[in-house]
């Protein structure tokens, strides 16, 4: 289960955590609580390639939508299946049951490029949150 | 995280604002001011009232006082509902329609006495509305006062609303009072007009006091609820709230395009009433036949219906959701729409557009969601549930 400390975080609030040769993606508490309750996910479908930057999918709260970005490039290998029908587990658990999906990443070198735990915790206060 | 609504004017603050912001509120803008639009949740505040009670701020909303001899004669001219015939007592559901028919707003009336009418209005049309009396009041004996800025409005909304409120009452017994009547008396010792009216499809009831009266009634109405399950709720509860209850939001379902009788509203329309703006225009459609009709659908396939996005009929695309959201407390994307009139009935297959993909769903009978009556004693054994 993916540590806070040990992920890399994107400026627009995703999460990567490296398992293995794979990474898991989610989105951040900060993310999570902007967008209140969250009724419905959408990741679209395994075995798609994505480049970093693009859209992954969408989480759906009660009044609103936003788009979920690839943090990385790569293949996206699964969804969390547990959000079709538990879609707040986003909220609940952003980190842990509430993780969207998995990805081979094309280049890990990407991941360097991405913040660290501290540096998107700077990141947060800069932005005044 | 994008951060819409921009402008430049420094936002109003109603009178319960340091409140919201004291209880956690997310405040955000809305009609000019700054509004709490959750506390705890949405669809924990949406709960509490279907099963507990929740309390609104809407103070931001508009009300205008009609005085004189010809209060009741420009009143029925600027609705359809004939307020002649509402005793004093009574307040009505109703609209300020143009001489084509469409809302230029969805009001309440209140018959305050023989030559007294107020008026409760959108808080987004409140320049709008205001301008609109100010047009038609030439030649009627009437004095028209703008009192928003000396009214506050809270919202008492949920089955347990009438005990809570009981306890703080004085002059007037909530346990008793009918649905859209209003009464004037004291809560919490500070003087109130009451009417048992709502905007979520539970019992409930919209409290008027003057705005330095405000946090004080506010205050005592969360102390006597909280032991009962009462939660602050903000707008984004009150949206939900009141589509499961399938009541129309201007802007969304109605706009100055829709007729009453195309909003499927045609109870606010008193066929019998002389003269009012727009009667000519709706007894021509009356005759014809409306073209579209207001429906409510539920979604089949996986997603959530949004206002705006395109509806599909048979192959072709025929209209746009006007409201639509996951229903919090029916667990199901529901929706409203226009159709045309002769496929505007429950059981329509129709497909919604979400980002691209067209997803199934199917007109069925409104409201989405009706509360669940019984026949009860409260105390004085009266059925306090007739609506």
């Amino acid at each position: 289960m993916p540590r806070q400390e040990e992920c890399r975080y994107t400026k627009e609030h995703e999460w990567v955590f490296r398992e293995g040769d794979e990474v898991v993606v989610g989105i951040t508490d900060f993310a999570q609580s902007e967008l209140g309750d969250i009724v419905y996910v959408d990741m679209g479908e395994t075995g798609r390639r994505v480049n970093a930057g693009d859209p992954l999918g969408d989480i759906e709260s009660v009044k609103a939508v936003a788009q979920v970005y690839a943090p990385v490039s790569g293949e996206v290998t699964a969804m969390n299946e547990l959000l079709a029908d538990a879609p707040e587990k986003v909220n609940q658990d952003p980190f842990g049951e509430g993780w969207l999906v998995r990805m081979r990443p094309a280049d890990p070198a990407e991941l360097d490029a991405l913040m660290d735990h501290e540096a998107y915790r700077r990141f947060l206060e800069e932005e005044g949150h | 995280m994008n951060h819409p609504e921009g402008g430049s004017a420094p936002l109003r603050k109603t009178a319960l604002h340091g409140r919201h912001v004291a209880l956690g509120a997310r405040m955000v803008p809305f009609a000019g001011f700054e509004m709490p639009v959750q506390y705890t949740g949405v669809i924990e505040e949406h709960r509490a009232v279907r099963t507990a009670a929740g309390l609104f701020d809407v103070s931001h909303m508009g009300e205008f006082r009609l005085r004189g001899p010809d209060a009741v004669r420009l009143a029925d001219l600027l609705v359809p509902t004939s307020v002649a015939a509402l005793p004093p007592g009574r307040v009505a559901y109703s609209g300020l329609l143009t001489e084509a028919g469409g809302f230029v707003d969805d009001v309440l009336v209140y018959r305050i006495g023989d030559r007294e009418v107020l008026f409760v209005v959108n808080a987004a049309n409140l320049d709008k509305d205001r301008e609109w009396f100010l047009e038609h009041r030439a030649g009627f004996d009437v004095e028209f006062t703008d009192e928003s800025d000396e009214t506050a409005l809270i919202a008492l909304q949920g089955p347990r609303s009438r005990e809570i409120l009981a306890g703080l009452a004085e002059g007037f017994d909530p346990l008793a009072q009918k649905y859209y009547r209003w009464a004037a008396g004291r809560v919490a010792g500070r003087p109130a007009m009451v009417s048992r009216t709502g905007y979520t499809g539970e019992i409930g009831f919209e409290i008027f006091v003057a705005p330095g009266d405000a946090p004080a009634v506010w205050d005592a109405l969360l102390a006597a609820g909280r032991g009962l399950g009462l939660l602050p709720a903000g707008l984004g509860a009150r949206d939900t709230l009141r589509l499961e209850a399938a009541m129309p939001l201007y802007g969304n379902d109605i706009d100055e395009t829709t007729t009453p009788l195309e909003a499927d509203l045609e109870f606010i329309v008193h066929w019998d009433k002389d003269r009012f703006l727009g009667k000519e225009a709706l007894v021509v459609q009356r005759q014809r036949g409306v073209p579209r009709k207001r429906v409510g659908f539920e979604v089949r396939g996986r997603g959530i219906a949004r206002h705006g996005y395109p509806v599909w009929l048979d192959g072709k695309q025929v209209s746009r959701v006007t409201s639509g959201t996951m229903a919090p407390f029916l667990g199901r994307a529901i929706g409203m729409t226009y159709l045309p009139a002769d496929r505007a009935e429950p059981g329509v297959e129709i497909e919604v557009e979400v980002r691209g993909r067209r997803l199934p769903a199917v007109t069925v009978p409104l409201p989405f969601y009706r509360r669940p009556r019984k026949k009860k004693a409260v105390r004085r054994n009266q059925d306090g549930g007739g609506a």
